[in-house]
């Protein structure tokens, strides 16, 4: 098919108009489809059961022993929410993040995706905000819990504003987290390699390790993402712990650290950040042979 | 440019040692169906896998309507459905759903996507099951799901490797006469098989490819004439194991140029003379006595072809 130009010359017919989504528009859309898996899929549910279980033991232990601190709202947070809460957004990753991609390939998914006309970044980021909204139900649902258990005891007012900074900690937390989780499940072609790996250094080998950092080698364990959650409970603590715990007779034989508020979200901040260009760097280059 | 394109400038694949392609050139323009031949190993799906952006080449380019695969997959996949390999749909969705997945993200307007959906999906016989999850597919039945998808948005551009994988019989009957439905809406198919008479059946043209390489890309009536050497190799089948001095006899009969005895009751053989000869070699064997039950051409002049080329690329 052609045109005649005003000069008569033919030139070739222009294409048609694209009616292809912009970028933006196909992760939401593809964030969209996700979700729905998310929520029809038994994960969710054994998520949520996990997370009733953690709550009911929370409850009933806080029930039947009655300790001191159900008398102080900070009190009562710091150890129900902010002692817990990093155990929903670790399984949160482990369940939503770590076979994101990595399922992509094993279940043979990423076939009926990827031929569609639709960009590696796209597809990545889609997932990763499904994934987001997905933990952050679960996170909402713990927070109920909790609340739930301060309105028992100290009133359905007596709410401390360190309640709100925790919860936006723990939702950076969660961003940094789930970033880490798939930067591990784009590593991999197999969602059993991915999990397990997120699983055993979220749950005990990033705490073994941030323990040996500041008690062997005496350095301050900056670069482990796990210490920097130590923020979302210390913001309860007034005043907030001293940056460095010198060793102390009676004490751990060797200095203790706690993040300052600003180290721990820039911690968090460059874990998310350095993970998504990671991730999204290996997502890019592996094939799906 | 003339309608829609498929072209690979160069196409390697290395995987260390081993070249799955090497050095593919070929340029498919316009609306018509091509078919992808070649034994397994071959470089087929290596090709497709290139095409659609899923794998990447070592050197060379592939352009789907001019745009780059590597550059820009996005916009070189728009007027593109591919099928490759078997793709799992998300278990969790029904086909009504994947398929408005498939269709959000191809942009098809909301208006169109029922009309679209119902459309194609009684096109591969899966309506009744529309709204079951496909998790509890077969797999064949999944593989329906995925041939609609690549249909959904009714692209210019449709590219199915072995698409009637997993089919049964019929179900392979239905998606050849999807291909031959393709053809009608003036697309360009590219599809990869080894069965060849479904190639023969449905494409226009075809193309060969052995240990990675192009061995010849033309028309179907193309290559019968510059390939087929005019001789059919015949089969005949015997009730009972042939004695050796009677096999002596039919291999000498007037017309037979070569015999291969598959068997002690089966015969290949090359009858000249075209049908005169065939008929005159039938009429004597049955002559014979020797329990002679069938009497056919041995496979398709493409399939003679296909093998003659695939030999010779094996021992070049």
């Amino acid at each position: 098919m052609s045109a005649d130009t005003a000069e008569g010359v033919p030139t070739a017919a222009p294409p048609p108009a694209s009616r292809l989504p912009g970028t933006f528009d196909q992760v939401l859309i593809l964030a969209r489809w996700q979700w729905r898996d998310y929520l029809r899929s038994r994960r969710f549910l054994i998520l949520f059961a996990i997370i009733t279980i953690v709550g009911v033991i929370l409850t009933g232990v806080t029930a039947y022993f009655r300790p001191a601190f159900i008398n102080s709202p900070a009190a009562l947070y710091a150890t129900l929410w902010g002692g817990a809460v990093t155990i929903p957004i670790v399984f949160a990753g482990i369940f939503f993040g770590s076979d994101a991609i990595a399922g992509e390939f094993q279940n043979k998914t990423g076939y009926f995706l990827m031929g569609l006309p639709i960009r590696r970044v796209t597809v990545y980021a889609a997932k990763y905000l499904a994934a987001l909204f997905a933990s952050f139900v679960v996170l909402v649902y713990f927070a109920a819990i909790v609340l739930a258990n301060g309105a028992f005891y100290l009133g359905a007012d007596a709410f401390p504003w360190q309640f709100g900074a925790s919860f936006l900690l723990a939702t950076v937390y969660l961003l940094a987290l789930l970033g880490f989780t798939f930067l591990f499940s784009s590593l991999f072609k197999t969602s059993s390699y991915a999990t397990l790996l997120t699983a055993v250094l979220f749950l005990f080998g990033f705490n073994i390790l941030a323990a040996v950092i500041s008690g062997l080698a005496r350095s301050e364990p900056w670069m482990i993402i796990s210490y920097s959650s130590g923020i979302i409970g210390n913001v309860f603590l007034d005043p907030y712990p001293p940056h460095v715990v010198p060793a102390s007779p009676g004490g751990p034989p060797f200095a203790t650290y706690n993040p300052t508020i600003e180290t721990g979200v820039a911690i968090m901040l460059a874990y998310l950040v350095l993970s998504a260009v990671a991730g999204l760097w290996f997502f890019e280059r592996k094939e799906f042979s | 440019m003339g309608g829609p394109s498929i072209e690979t400038v160069s196409l390697t694949k290395k995987y260390g040692d081993f070249t799955a392609l090497s050095d593919l050139n070929l340029r498919l323009e316009g609306s018509k169906c091509v078919g992808f031949l070649g034994p397994n190993g071959a470089g087929k799906t290596t090709t497709l896998k290139m095409l659609a952006d899923l794998i990447f080449p070592t050197s060379g380019e592939a352009f789907l309507n001019g745009v780059s695969v590597r550059e820009d997959r996005k916009r070189a996949l728009e007027n593109c459905g591919a099928l490759i390999e078997t793709p799992e749909v998300y278990p969790s969705l029904t086909p009504r759903e994947a398929l408005r997945l498939v269709a959000d993200i191809r942009g098809v307007p909301p208006a169109e996507q029922p009309a679209r959906i119902d459309e194609v999906l009684a096109e591969v016989k899966m309506s009744e099951w529309a709204d079951k999850k496909v998790g509890k597919f077969s797999k064949g039945m999944k593989q329906r799901v995925n041939v609609a998808a690549t249909l959904v948005s009714d692209p210019p551009i449709v590219m199915l490797d072995e698409p009637s994988t997993g089919l049964d019989p019929r179900g392979m009957a239905e998606v050849r006469e999807i291909i031959r439905g393709l053809k009608r809406h003036n697309r360009l198919v590219f599809f990869s098989s080894h069965i060849l008479s479904e190639v023969t059946e449905v494409c226009d043209e075809v193309a060969l490819i052995n240990r990675g390489k192009l061995l010849f890309y033309d028309t179907i009536e193309g290559v019968m004439s510059k390939y087929a050497d005019g001789t059919p190799t015949i089969e005949v089948t015997f009730s009972a194991p042939v004695p050796y001095e009677a096999a002596a006899r039919v291999a000498a009969l007037e017309h037979v140029e070569a015999c291969k005895w598959l068997d002690p009751a089966r015969l290949h053989m090359a009858v000249g003379g075209g049908r005169a000869g065939q008929a005159s070699v039938f009429e004597a064997i049955a002559g014979m006595r020797l329990g002679a039950i069938g009497f056919r051409e041995a496979g398709s002049t493409l399939e003679q072809i296909y093998m003659q080329q695939i030999e010779r690329g094996d021992q070049t």
